[in-house]
């Protein structure tokens, strides 16, 4: 029990704390850098509230595919050394006391909670005893079955997403000498077609 | 203090989610960051569904988490295309060069 | 055949005016002249049949207003009185149309001016045969519009667009009188037809009416109201300013509206209503007074005028001047007769005038004139003729009409009527020396034209001639033919009672007796003032000159036409405009556009303005009042849950 407890406040304190500095780091990348180390904390979480398979994909995902595509980014775009402007602390006050406001409010909804006595009963999809089955083949079961058409569509979100990077981003360059075969070999509008009278000529 | 509860749970993701609200208007660098705060958002959300999941024993919250999560990658994929075109246009992404919708 | 003669001119105006660019220049004057000739031949046909035959009739048009008693018609009246006032002015007017055709003949709008002057034609037949006072106001303002239009003829001359405004709104004063007066008429005699205010004019002479208090006959009231309309479009001393003004339009315009109808409607309109008058012998007094001393008034300006048609114009103010003291003293007939007359002679001196400064190039200005007469002998014929009628030669028509109102100064045996006599003989002085002032400068004596123009003088073409010849028969003639029918033995039957003077008001009866002394005093004093301009300006060349040098005080007020026109400017015109500029800057400008368009425009740019500064461009910004509008949002839930 208490590791648990430690597991969570050490997880706990350091996701909020590298999440501070993502957004108050001076260096983009070090920013990404945060980010990619709150990523862990809250797959450390995640596995603390038994979604191990959730944990790991958040690892695959965030970390292998969305926080390197935001370092290939930065490291693009040729960012400088952002000086901290002028007006970050204008803001401040307003924004503090909204976000202050906001925090309170969840924190009191979140540790007010209380679940009505049959929620449990009326589960969607019940959770297995982690003995039977494992999460990972439990999510699985359900994804392949019930949730098929979400599944897929979201491949399909996916593979748009792919392409429609691809398509804003893409650019031809213009010295490269490329053939068209297509083009060349076409014939197009070299050849017409004409209704001659017979004995007519052309 | 000990019994890690719910409520513990949702008290980061609350924690995170302000954090990255903070974060997309307190920010003056670059666009990034924004960027960076919407995934830190996404991140809460999740943390906040797999806590429900796991207190009340249900599957769904994990599975929604899923989605959110696919979902989250791909907008970060666009949103970075995005931001690779446009500063190809403007040449600098400081976020208060950013002002064409200007009224 | 009535409406034909009164309508045909509108016909003429419509087809000169709306055709024009189709009809063309010859065929606008074609369309015009033909109507108007049509027209006077027509109303010769009515004038044998109402007055010599004795019909008189209302001829009904149309039904026009009824409401509850109210009841008013479009009809033509026609009576002797009416009937001769049409005659007259169709022959006037057809001869000034034809005239027209050679005077305008290098203008650029022909079709226009045809136009605008049958219009006036046909405003005052409208006016002259009106059945009601309303069909009567119509016409009124129909020829000061029609004037107003074409004193400002040549409208890109700013000096004849200032006429034009100063001639409709001097107009414009006495039409306040006159509308008053008419709703005077109507409270007195719960109608506005003519026929049922002069059965009823006996009946109502006692009746009274409080005026601010204080109790007076209403019929007095009422007279000098419909008198102060006649004042401003007769030009009667203090509405007078706009007439010589008039004269920026061109010559024919001055003849036929300045001098032979338009000024005539004051003294028709006064005739007209003469039963109600002649229960109103304070207002005929008033009439009287103010006629006598315009008759000086415009005789003395007319004397050291230098403009050949301001001189033309005086003498025009002078002669209304004279019909209107005569009608003073209750002799209509007189009035009348002298009305016709003078058309006719008033008409041929300024087409001759008009004569004068074609040949002369367009200059007006006598002192650059002189020794022309042998160039233009037919003009100089015809303006001597006019000049004879005017000053009331025997034998010419102006003799006859002149006299007799003379004489019936005289025989009011009045004081009134004796100040009008006064006034008559010594403006008969002057109009005489005037004239033939006129006739030396312009005609006799040596050239002070330069060679140029003296090379050009030459005479002009039968068109304008042979209208001029007519209008000499009738200033020759007139007088001995009419004399009889329009005052003497035969009046009675001629008038046919629609000018009838009170038994009390014997003055016109009473012109017949008056001794010798009175009746030839006239004469002689034309012909004394006759001697004496040809003394100064045949014999003594320079006499003029030194008298107008020695007495400088008097010559510089009568050439400001007694600074009738100063008085006006520091009196009405200078406050009027300083309150428009107050009202238009202040009033308009400040306040109402303040208020309203400028004021709500710039309320809704400053709130737009700042409206829009919410929209900063920067997505952050949004994103920042999303989440304000969040965290309302849930504070509010959870205040109404926690609730």
């Amino acid at each position: 029990m208490i590791i648990q407890a430690v597991l969570f406040y050490l997880f706990a304190a350091i996701a909020i704390a590298s999440s501070a500095m993502v957004i108050s780091a001076r260096n983009p990348v070090h920013s990404v850098l945060f980010l990619i180390l709150t990523f862990f904390n809250a797959a450390g979480l995640f596995l603390l509230l038994g979604a191990e398979f959730l944990a790991f994909t958040l690892i695959f995902v965030y970390v292998g595919a969305v926080a390197a595509l935001f370092l290939f980014v930065v490291m693009m775009l040729d960012i400088n050394f952002a000086e901290l402007r002028q007006g970050f602390l204008n803001y401040l006050p307003i924004g503090g006391t909204i976000g202050l406001i906001l925090v309170i409010e969840l924190v009191a909804l979140g540790l007010g909670w209380v679940f009505s006595p049959g929620a449990s009963s009326v589960a969607a999809a019940p959770l297995p005893p982690p003995d039977a089955m494992t999460n990972t083949a439990a999510l699985g079961a359900l994804f392949y079955t019930r949730y098929i058409y979400l599944f897929e569509i979201s491949g399909l979100i996916l593979l748009v997403a792919m392409i429609g990077a691809i398509v804003l981003t893409l650019r031809r360059r213009k010295d490269v000498r490329k053939q068209n075969i297509g083009a060349q070999v076409a014939r197009g509008r070299t050849v017409e077609l004409r209704n001659v009278p017979s004995r007519g000529g052309v | 203090m000990l019994v890690i509860g719910l409520g513990h749970y949702l008290t980061v993701a609350a924690i995170l989610f302000t954090l990255g609200i903070f974060g997309i208007f307190l920010n003056r660098k670059n666009v990034i960051i924004i960027l960076m705060s919407v995934e830190l958002m996404l991140l809460a959300v999740n943390i906040n569904l797999v806590a429900f999941s796991a207190y009340l024993g249900d599957l769904i919250g994990q599975i929604f988490a899923m989605f959110v999560l696919t979902v989250a990658a791909a907008e970060a994929a666009v949103g970075l295309a995005i931001l690779v075109i446009y500063f190809r246009n403007r040449g600098s992404i400081a976020v208060e060069d950013i002002d064409v919708l200007k009224g | 055949m009535e409406a034909a003669s009164v309508f045909l001119p509108l016909f003429g105006a419509i087809g000169a005016g709306l055709f024009g660019r189709f009809l063309g220049d010859r065929g606008s004057q074609l369309v015009s002249c033909g109507s108007l000739i049509l027209a006077a031949i027509l109303s010769l046909f009515v004038f044998a049949d109402v007055v010599i035959g004795g019909n008189a009739r209302e001829v009904m048009l149309v039904p026009w207003i009824e409401s509850g008693n109210f009841k008013v018609d479009w009809a033509l009246h026609f009576d002797a009185l009416s009937a001769v006032m049409v005659s007259m002015v169709t022959i006037v007017s057809a001869a000034i149309h034809v005239y027209s055709i050679g005077y305008m003949e290098h203008d650029e709008s022909i079709p226009r001016f045809f136009a605008y002057l049958s219009l006036f034609t046909f405003f005052m037949l409208m006016l002259v045969t009106a059945s009601n006072l309303l069909q009567l106001f119509f016409g009124w303002e129909g020829v000061g519009l029609c004037s107003y239009l074409l004193i400002g003829f040549w409208y890109d001359r700013p000096s004849a667009n200032a006429a034009a405004i100063k001639a409709f709104i001097v107009n414009r004063v006495g039409d306040v009188g006159f509308t008053l007066g008419i709703l005077g008429v109507y409270w007195v005699f719960d109608t506005i037809n003519l026929n049922g205010i002069f059965t009823n004019a006996a009946g109502a002479a006692g009746h009274n009416i409080q005026v601010l208090g204080i109790g007076t006959d209403s019929l007095t009231i009422v007279c000098l109201l419909l008198f102060v309309g006649a004042m401003g479009k007769s030009a009667q001393i203090g509405l007078h300013t706009w007439l010589p003004d008039a004269m920026e339009g061109p010559t024919p315009v001055s003849a036929l509206i300045h001098a032979a109808t338009m000024v005539t409607a004051g003294v028709f309109m006064v005739a007209r209503f003469s039963p109600l008058f002649e229960q109103a012998p304070d207002a005929l007094m008033v009439v009287a007074v103010v006629g006598a001393t315009t008759a000086f008034f415009g005789a003395t300006v007319g004397v050291v005028q230098n403009d050949i048609k301001r001189v033309i114009a005086y003498s025009t103010v002078s002669q209304l001047g004279y019909m209107f003291f005569a009608i003073g003293v209750s002799a209509y007939a007189a009035a009348m007769f002298h009305v016709v007359m003078h058309a006719f002679f008033k008409a041929l001196l300024f087409l001759g005038a008009g004569s004068v400064i074609h040949a002369m190039s367009g200059e007006q200005d006598m002192r650059r004139m002189g020794g022309i007469w042998k160039n233009i002998k037919l003009t100089w014929a015809l303006m001597w003729i006019g000049s004879l009628a005017l000053a009331g030669i025997p034998f010419f028509a102006g003799y006859y009409s002149k006299d007799i109102i003379l004489e019936s100064a005289w025989g009011a045996h009045s004081t009134v009527g004796i100040y009008a006599y006064v006034m008559g003989i010594a403006a008969a002085f002057l109009t005489a020396f005037y004239s033939w002032r006129l006739l030396y400068m312009t005609f006799h004596g040596t050239p002070h034209a330069d060679e140029k123009v003296m090379a050009h003088v030459h005479e002009s073409p039968k068109v304008m001639t042979i209208p001029l010849m007519i209008l000499a028969l009738g200033a020759i003639f007139g007088g001995i033919i009419g004399q009889d029918y329009f005052v003497g033995e035969g009046a009675n039957a001629f008038w046919g009672g629609t000018l009838n003077a009170l038994p009390t008001h014997p003055a016109l009866a009473a012109a017949h007796h008056a001794p010798r002394l009175i009746k030839f005093l006239p004469t002689l004093v034309a012909i004394a003032g006759i001697a004496l301009a040809t003394f100064a300006y045949q014999m003594a060349p320079d006499l003029p000159k030194r008298f107008a040098e020695q007495f400088r005080g008097v010559y510089g007020f009568l050439l400001h036409k007694w600074y009738f026109d100063e008085l006006y400017e520091r009196l009405f015109v200078r406050p009027a405009l300083v309150l428009a500029r107050g009202f238009w800057k202040s009033g308009d400008g400040t306040l109402i556009d303040g208020v309203g368009p400028d004021g709500i425009a710039a309320a809704t740019r400053s709130l737009a303005r700042r409206a829009a500064a919410l929209q900063t461009g920067y997505v952050y910004h949004y994103a920042f009042a999303m989440l304000i509008g969040v965290a309302a949002f849930v504070t509010w839930y959870l205040y109404s849950l926690g609730r």
